[in-house]
């Protein structure tokens, strides 16, 4: 079904890009020679798809405890602030300790931020949905503020030195390692939901708090931790981004990934691997865009459309489902913990 | 004056406690930043009230999708939405009004996709209005074209007679723009509809019993679709504003966060038209807040700091308030008759 929901949405989008007076099918071949033609497109494909997954992840993680975490954003600037700091601040060390180390410090930075929202939704009842979003422009004003005055690199740019070559993620050929070690993560999180008690308790919490707090379960504790991870997540992303790809922190760092976030979550049904493919799927749109503009004169904005559109398609099954008339549809629901 | 009134004002005062010190305390701050000056004073008011525009509309959106049972998380959508529909049809029509009802149509139509999907196809309702948030963004940012003006330059100023030329009160009051004369409007009639009548009772139970509403008669569905819609109307109207009356052209992500801030004075507000007027005029009061430390030259190398005043005291109000307001009971829930 969701592979259903991108047809509908890469038709939708065909027929804006020829209301717009550009060939759709110029434009979608541009996107894939763009993307996948060869190892480098690939290799850019891939490298835009690394944030996606941990994004992704860091969503369906949070849906799996019932809570909507959209401050992806600020978690991932924040990762990638902290990363390029200790990337710059800590020389002299082997890579084996910098790189991992500098990865350490951006995650532990966005599950510090990532749980702020959890206390809040724990002891106070604030819902996530709001103070995650107040959270981003919080983040993205501080990040602004250390890039610009605690961290700077001397000259005009606003921006952190470029970090040390100990801190650098390498590529193999053209294909990103960040990618592989996002994959891994995909993996922990499959096993740690599928197999662990944790995982297990996150999901009694998702599917009945009530349930699962006369079960013995504490479901503060399971929303701030849960909210904690689900901004490592993100910061880990935001982290493997300065170290694989951009190498220092600049302001507009990857501005509106929290939000592709989501998509790919919905998307993959909040299966934390098949948020890879969905991943791949939108990363391969952004790799493809600047190619689309080049050869077929089509915006790349037109990419953030055909999202949006996945995103409806996704989110309404019964659309989906309109077409297949099919009779279950799997629909998710976060809307149960507002305001209590 | 018999004894019983005495003590019901002495009561309307007690309750209203906080309000009373909150404000007392905020026109001591305002005057002392501004140096105990007239016009520093003013500029600060001015800027205090056309701040709290957007956000008193998009909270009236809010609450009266809120109010029948139906969380609007995609308000900030909506807002930019409009904000760039009706900046484009004014610039190629060259008529700010026919911009302004762009803005409140497209409103509209937003409001009754998230009617739609929320209400018709009973999806989940935050959901929904997420969706409508990023593909306000996509859409907008696909759309726009740079370079685009209004032929005539935003809306002026209409200055009403010797009212005026009150000191103060004539600059902060009645010398505005149009939409925020509207808005001014709207927050009394809007608590008039809401609590006097017909309508409004239907509302609340809607919001309230679905399924009580229902038996006596009302269309639980129809009223919901009625509102969200309404409701996307005036989230338009305030995307109007920001890019025909406050700004004057059409920015990438403009709303800037005014839609979710203006969740938090809806909540704040406690659903009431009037509360979300106060609470508006304290958020905007919050991002006025720049004028007053340029005066005083606080804070003038970090911008950052003041920049996050309004998110940070928008984050500050659902911790301390939301436990204690108390929401429409059916919100969130899918209504489907048995």
């Amino acid at each position: 079904m969701p592979i259903l929901a991108v047809a509908l949405a890469i038709a939708t989008g065909a027929i804006i890009i020829a209301l717009s007076g550009s060939s759709p099918v110029d434009a979608y071949k541009a996107l894939i020679e763009g993307s996948l033609s060869d190892s480098k497109s690939i290799g850019r494909t891939l490298e835009k798809a690394t944030p996606l997954v941990m994004g992704g992840l860091a969503v369906a993680f949070a849906f799996k405890a019932g809570l909507f975490n959209i401050g992806g954003q600020g978690q991932l600037v924040f990762g990638a602030l902290i990363a390029g700091a200790v990337g710059y601040g800590i020389t002299g060390l082997p890579w084996i300790i910098h790189t991992p180390l500098a990865l350490l410090a951006g995650a532990i930075a966005g599950a510090m931020w990532g749980a702020i929202p959890g206390i809040l939704k724990a002891t106070r009842g604030a819902h996530e949905v709001i103070t995650t979003i107040m959270l981003n422009f919080v983040a993205l004003n501080m990040t602004d503020w250390l890039a610009s005055k605690v961290w700077r690199e001397e000259g005009v740019i606003v921006r952190t030195p470029h970090i040390e070559s100990s801190a650098e993620i390498p590529r193999w050929g053209e294909l990103p390692a960040g990618f592989f070690l996002a994959v891994v993560i995909a993996f922990l999180c499959w096993y740690l939901l599928r197999s662990t008690t944790f995982g297990f308790e996150i999901k009694s919490v998702g599917l009945n708090p009530n349930a699962a707090s006369y079960a013995g379960i504490s479901v503060k504790k399971i929303i701030i931790m849960t909210m904690a991870i689900s901004g490592l997540l993100a910061a880990l992303g935001g982290a493997i981004e300065t170290q694989g790809v951009v190498g220092r922190y600049e302001p507009g760092f990857n501005a509106g990934l929290g939000f592709e976030g989501i998509t790919i979550a919905l998307l993959a049904r909040t299966h934390p691997l098949a948020v890879i493919p969905a991943a791949i799927l939108i990363g391969a749109m952004e790799a493809g865009g600047s190619m689309m503009q080049f050869k077929a004169d089509v915006s790349p904005e037109i990419t953030d459309i055909i999202q949006a559109l996945i995103l409806i398609f996704v989110a309404t099954p019964i659309i989906v489902r309109w077409f297949l008339s099919q009779k279950e549809a799997n629909e998710l629901s976060v809307s149960t913990t507002w305001g209590s | 004056m018999s004894e019983n009134q005495t003590r019901d004002i002495g009561k309307f005062f007690f309750n209203k406690r906080w309000w009373i010190l909150t404000t007392v305390l905020l026109v001591f701050f305002t005057l002392w930043t501004a140096e105990f000056q007239q016009a520093n004073t003013t500029s600060v008011l001015v800027s205090t009230l056309r701040h709290s525009t957007p956000l008193v509309l998009g909270a009236m959106c809010g609450l009266l999708c809120e109010r029948s049972g139906v969380i609007n998380i995609g308000i900030e959508g909506q807002m930019l939405m409009s904000a760039w529909g009706g900046f484009m049809v004014a610039s190629s029509s060259g008529s700010l009004l026919l911009g302004v009802f762009a803005g409140i149509g497209i409103g509209m139509m937003m409001g009754g996709v998230l009617a739609g999907i929320s209400v018709g196809l009973r999806g989940d309702q935050i959901i929904a209005g997420t969706v409508i948030n990023i593909a306000a963004i996509g859409i907008t940012s696909f759309f726009f074209s740079l370079g685009r003006t209004l032929p005539s330059g935003k809306a002026q100023v209409i200055k009403l007679g010797p009212l005026a030329d009150i000191p103060v009160a004539g600059r902060v009051l009645f010398s505005n723009k149009p939409i925020t004369y509207l808005t001014l409007l709207m927050i009394p009639t809007l608590w008039f509809l809401l609590f006097r009548t017909k309508w409004g009772l239907r509302t609340r139970a809607v919001g309230e019993h679905p399924s009580a509403a229902e038996t006596v008669g009302i269309s639980v569905i129809g009223m919901r679709y009625l509102n969200v819609i309404m409701g996307g109307g005036i989230a338009g109207l305030a995307g109007a504003y920001l890019s025909l009356e406050a700004v004057g052209s059409f920015e990438r992500g403009m709303t800037n966060g005014k839609g979710f801030v203006a969740l938090a004075v809806m909540i704040f507000g406690r659903w009431n038209p009037v509360g979300a007027w106060g609470a508006a005029l304290l958020f905007g009061y919050a991002s006025a807040i720049q004028t007053q430390f340029q005066f005083r030259d606080w804070l003038t190398n970090d911008p950052q700091f003041i920049g996050i005043i309004p998110f940070v005291v928008t984050i500050v109000v659902l911790a301390g308030f939301v436990g204690r307001a108390r929401p429409p009971a059916s919100i969130g829930q899918p209504y489907s008759r048995e």
